[in-house]
Formats: structure tokens, C-alpha cells, sequence
């Protein structure tokens, strides 16, 4: 059997005027060039600062957003060439849950109704026996019946998010993309969420994506962990492979920065070059080498980073 | 409820401030005290309600309706800043105790250049020096990592990234040479990489200008790193205060302890993370006796009776938990 999930060489590049009255374009690469496999029943971390394109991945992987050019193979199909129908189809199959339950749950709906939307509209129960199936998606996230008839407003954020889960859960999917669920709560209640998805993962082996800024919370849920910087994978592999090991200079920045220690920098050098290293600019450890040509991905299975330094090529 | 220091810049002892709503009156801030050294990081800790903003903004008297300062004292270089007048606090405010706050998007004026901005704050405490405005300006901008200041001074805020917005204001924090700054989570609208930047230049300039700081933050990582004492606040208490190298080696109040299972360590052998049951309580609707008695694993029977005070377990560090007063 092939991967759940399969996505090669994806683009998504934005035109934005440089001003508003500009008319001469800039591209932006969101996301340049990406690739990587899930398995069944794996989790996978992508993690990168912001704007390193990691929500316009998950996003263009679940077609939210449609891609310039690449495949997103999932479940053997390849959705930029299913039609509609299809599309619908695999809707059922894979689900999303942003980082704001505040605003991703109808602030007008009861729990209720929230979970029952999907169960009703994917077929998986009739309206009457919806109630029963909400009740079991509720205590699979940790909430009682109680909740059923509050509205979002009611319950704090955590409790939302909870809900927001089991909205996600209630098609019972193949994959669940979770895009920073726990950075807009609280210390104590991002251990819970995150504790949460671990026991979902262990009962259901559902496969996810966690996209996160925070490689903390991505070391707990993740096998995989790819990073990105600015829209090109820079590194990717096994999660301790990447947290012990890690080979890109960008990688050891972010895992150094993420315990909270600190160093003096000094703004990079304006201008980019397409042709080079995405990290060029940043890097403390550049060679000769990473001015003439850019790295490409290389390395073990297990383990690949695109860097010249590392002695990869 | 003193962390012994060679020498005290700010003392705050019993600080209340409530706020008065239709719905009854909270303690935003209860009880609160705490020291700060001279050239001392004190990381202000707690998630969100815990009171650690409206303590700022008690220092800084910038409570306004339904809030008031309700008790307790803020002595700050020798002076109840609570005894002051109007027009005395304005001098002590930006110019003896400068602010940074948490989001430099907001904080700035759109229409105003950076430039102007800071030149605005050296005016109103008329601390240019002797080299006139533009230069103390410039030298500024130096201060917080700008090697082109000159360009800076014409550009506007939406030209900035968000890390260079931080370090402008970071820079009139430091304008008029404040002994004390106040950075109200200025690192949690920013990316890690920027952050560590952000945290980089803070901790230099409180060793060079021989500042002192009032870090306030959710990230027990950042207070690991940067501070000097801890204090750990939980729906408008000081539920511990201690210095930074004994509460990560042991925290005492379980909230502590907590918080510190949430978020993890860093050894890689753990498959789970140690949560706290339960939310943060809304003010209006505290629990009895102990704050915390609803979500704690040790709970005792006194606990959902009386609320424990603050108690000096061992030198400089107090919590304020039974577990530790018998």
C-alpha cells in the first residue's frame, strides 16, 4: 500500500505590487517546490517562522487554497485532476481544525448542531440519530452532555477547541491537518490539547499534520518533522533525527530560540536571490560554496536537510 | 515578601487593584508584593487573567475606569509612586520607568515617522542631552541594533518588520534613561527567531545602561534564560516568588510544578506532557480558600476553607500553598 498522502514538487506563488500604486509586480514563493509522503496512521510536524509558508501548505493540500503547479496524491487519488464530485468525496476523508477556536466555530450555533453539521452532510448519520453520535464525539474529546446545548460563547477557549476537534473528528477522517491549534491558548490548557490528540492518535491511528511555530508542541505529536523557510523545505526526517541531529543551520536556530535562549543578531542583508540557499542572507555558518549555488535536499530517508555545509553532496 | 537585593529599585508591598463592573467588584491584582534589585531581570509570570498587565499598569498608575488602585504601597527609588500627584508621576513615567508593550503594530503611530516618534519623547522630558535631538535620536536606533539609523529616522511603521517595530520601541523606552523598564510580553507577537533577537538586545541594554526590568510573559522558557527572580502569578495572586536558578530546579507551589510538566523538558524521553486538569478561574467567579484548590493534586481540606498567605520556605523563596506551613 502507498502513502495516505503524497505531495511532489507544490507551488503556490502570490503577485503583490510592491505599493499601492505600484504597478510593478513582486512574486511572493509562499510555497516553493515542496515535497514529502505520509503514511497511514503517522504524524507529520511542519514547522517554520511565519511566512515561512507552512499554513499555505496545509491549506493548498486540502485544496483551500488550489496550487500552482505539483500533485497532492491522498488515498491514491490525485485531488488537482478529481473532479467536484470526487473532491466531495474525500472532503469526508480529511479535515481541518484551525488556531482560533474563537473564530472557527459559528458564534450562533449550539455544540449540538456544530458537530451534527458534518455527521448530517456526509451521510454518516440521519438528523435524528445525530445526537448520538455527537455524544460519543464529545466524550472522545473530553466533554460531557452538558455541552450539547451551549453556544461557543459559553465555554472557555479550550473547551472550544475541543469542540473544534470533534467537529473534525465527527467524519471519522483518514487525515486531520491541525494548523497551530494550541498557540492561542493558555500554558496549562496547550498540555491538555496537545495530550488530546495523542490519545485520539492512539485510538484511532488517524493520521495528522501538525503545522506549528512551536517546535515544543510539535516534538510531543510528531513522528516526522519537516521545516520550512521561506516556502522550501530546509530539512526533513525523523523526529529525533531532527531535534537531536539537527543539520540546517535554520533548524538549530529555531530548536536553540525555542528554549528560550537568545543571541545577539543584526538585520540581514536586504535582496534575496532565488538562485541561492532561501537562508543565505540569515546564515552564520555560509561557506563560498552557498553564494554560487543552491542546495537541494539530500542525504538518508530517515534524514535530509538542504544544506552545502553538511558534506550531503 | 523580599528577594534580598544589594540595592532595591522598586518595592511593591500588599498592591490590591480592583475593578468596579456591573457585575460586582474583582481583584484584578490581590495582595501582591514584590522587590526588584538595581540591574535585577524580574520575570513577572502567569497566563492569561492572572493580573500580571494590571500589575504593570499599577506601577505605572495607568489603571483606568473600572479599575482603581484599592491598597498597598510602590516604592520606587525612595518614593510611594502612590503618594504622587499627577504631574509628578507623568515625569516619573517614560522618563524614569519606560514600557514596551506587546504589540508594536499598535503601539506606534502609523502617520508619524520613527524619527519623530522618538524625538517626541525626548521633547516631553526634555532629555536630548547636549548633542541636540537628532543625534541622541540616532544614537538610539544604534542602541537597539540598527547599523543604519540615518534611514530609519525617515521611515514609517509599515515599513518595519515586526521585530524592528519592537526595537523602536524599545528604543523610547530607553529614551530618557528610565532606571526601569517594563517589557509586557514584548516577545509573544514575534516569531522565534525574531524573539530571540528581541530578548538578545533587552538583556544587553540592562547590563549597559544598568537598567533594571520587569519582564512579563507566559513563556517560563524566556524566564529561565533571561531572568534573575520569578515571580508566578495565578488569577490575581503571587503564588511564588523565588529566584530563577531554585524555581526551575524545584518550583514549589504545584501551580508551578504544573506548569512547568506543560511544557515539557527538553531531555526527549517523555511521550506525554504532565497538563494541568481544569481553565483558569474568571475573577468574578473565584473559588474559595485557595485559588488554585480546584485544579491541585494536592488538595487538603483547608484548602477550599481559607487561603494559605505567603510564607518564606527557604531563603528567597515564598509560596503561598499549606503544602509548606505547618
Amino acid at each position: 500500500m502507498g502513502p495516505l498522502l503524497s505531495v511532489s514538487e507544490l507551488k503556490k506563488y502570490y503577485e503583490i505590487r510592491r505599493s499601492v500604486f505600484s504597478v510593478e509586480k513582486e512574486t511572493i514563493r509562499a510555497v516553493d517546490g515542496v515535497t514529502f509522503e505520509l503514511e497511514a496512521g503517522k504524524t507529520l510536524g511542519i514547522v517554520g517562522e511565519s511566512g515561512s509558508g507552512k499554513s499555505t501548505l496545509a491549506r493548498c493540500v486540502l485544496l483551500l487554497e488550489r496550487p500552482d503547479s505539483g500533485g497532492v496524491v491522498f488515498c491514491g487519488t490525485d485531488l488537482l485532476k478529481a473532479g467536484r464530485e470526487g473532491i466531495r468525496d474525500l472532503r469526508r476523508q480529511m479535515q481541518i481544525i484551525f488556531q482560533d477556536p474563537y473564530s472557527s466555530l459559528n458564534p450562533r450555533m449550539k455544540v449540538l448542531d456544530i458537530i451534527a453539521e458534518p455527521v448530517v452532510y456526509h451521510g454518516i448519520a440521519k438528523k435524528r440519530d445525530a445526537r448520538e453520535k455527537v455524544m460519543e464525539i464529545l466524550r472522545s474529546v473530553g466533554l460531557d452532555e452538558d455541552f450539547l446545548g451551549k453556544y461557543p460563547h459559553e465555554m472557555s477557549g479550550g473547551q472550544r477547541q475541543r469542540v473544534a476537534i470533534g467537529r473534525a473528528l465527527a467524519t471519522d477522517p483518514a487525515l486531520i491537518i491541525a494548523d497551530e491549534p494550541v498557540s492561542s491558548l493558555d500554558v496549562s490548557i496547550q498540555a491538555q490539547i496537545v495530550n488530546l490528540f495523542l490519545d485520539i492518535r492512539e485510538q484511532s491511528g488517524i493520521s495528522m499534520i501538525f503545522v506549528s511555530h512551536d517546535l515544543n508542541v510539535v516534538r510531543f505529536l510528531s513522528d516526522h518533522i519537516l521545516v520550512l523557510y521561506r516556502g522550501k523545505v530546509v530539512e526533513a526526517g525523523e523526529r529525533d533525527e531532527v531535534f537531536f541531529n539537527p543539520l540546517h543551520p535554520y533548524t538549530r536556530m529555531l530548536l536553540s530560540a525555542s528554549r528560550g535562549e537568545f543571541f545577539l543578531e543584526t538585520d540581514p542583508a536586504d535582496g534575496e536571490n532565488a538562485a541561492l540557499c532561501p537562508y543565505y542572507n540569515k546564515c552564520k555558518e555560509k561557506t563560498a560554496r552557498c553564494g554560487e549555488q543552491a542546495p537541494v535536499l539530500a542525504g538518508e530517508e530517515k534524514h535530509r536537510a538542504a544544506c552545502l555545509r553538511n558534506g550531503l553532496f | 515578601m523580599v528577594i534580598t537585593n544589594d540595592k532595591t529599585l522598586l518595592e511593591v508591598t500588599g498592591l490590591t487593584t480592583s475593578f468596579f463592573t456591573g457585575e460586582g467588584t474583582v481583584h484584578a491584582v490581590n495582595d501582591v508584593a514584590f522587590t526588584v534589585g538595581r540591574g535585577e531581570i524580574f520575570g513577572l509570570v502567569g497566563e492569561s487573567g492572572s493580573g500580571k498587565t494590571v500589575t504593570a499598569h499599577s506601577i505605572m498608575r495607568l489603571v483606568h475606569q473600572p479599575g482603581r488602585i484599592t491598597g498597598g504601597r510602590i516604592v520606587f527609588e525612595g518614593r510611594d509612586l502612590l503618594g504622587l500627584n499627577e504631574k509628578q508621576m507623568e515625569e516619573v513615567r517614560g522618563s524614569r520607568i519606560g514600557m514596551v508593550f506587546q504589540e508594536p503594530m499598535t503601539a506606534l503611530n502609523p502617520v508619524l515617522r520613527i524619527g519623530e516618534q522618538i524625538s517626541e519623547t525626548l521633547e516631553i522630558h526634555r532629555a536630548s542631552g547636549g548633542n541636540g535631538i537628532r543625534q541622541r535620536v540616532m544614537e538610539l536606533l544604534n542602541k537597539v541594533g540598527f547599523d543604519d539609523p540615518e534611514k530609519r529616522l525617515i521611515q514609517y511603521p509599515h515599513q518595519l518588520s515586526g521585530g524592528q517595530r519592537q526595537r523602536v520601541l524599545m528604543a523610547m523606552a530607553i529614551a530618557c534613561g528610565p532606571s526601569l523598564v517594563i517589557a509586557d510580553e514584548p516577545t509573544t507577537a514575534l516569531d522565534v527567531a525574531t524573539q530571540s533577537q528581541i530578548l538578545g538586545l533587552l538583556e544587553g541594554l540592562v547590563d549597559t545602561l544598568d537598567m533594571s526590568m520587569i519582564f512579563i510573559t507566559h513563556d517560563l522558557n524566556i524566564v529561565r534564560s533571561l531572568g534573575h527572580s520569578i515571580g508566578l502569578m495565578y488569577a490575581g495572586r503571587m503564588l511564588e516568588l523565588s529566584r530563577v536558578e531554585n524555581f526551575f530546579k524545584q518550583p514549589l507551589h504545584p501551580y508551578g510544578r504544573g506548569l512547568l510538566g506543560s511544557i515539557g523538558g527538553f531531555s526527549g524521553s517523555a511521550r506525554r506532557l504532565t497538563a494541568i486538569p481544569g481553565s483558569v478561574p474568571r475573577l468574578s467567579e473565584l473559588p474559595t480558600g485557595c485559588t488554585f484548590h480546584p485544579r491541585c493534586p494536592y488538595i487538603m481540606d483547608m484548602c477550599r476553607v481559607k487561603e494559605p498567605v505567603m510564607k518564606e520556605v527557604e531563603k528567597d523563596q515564598w509560596v503561598r500553598c499549606y503544602l509548606y506551613q505547618n
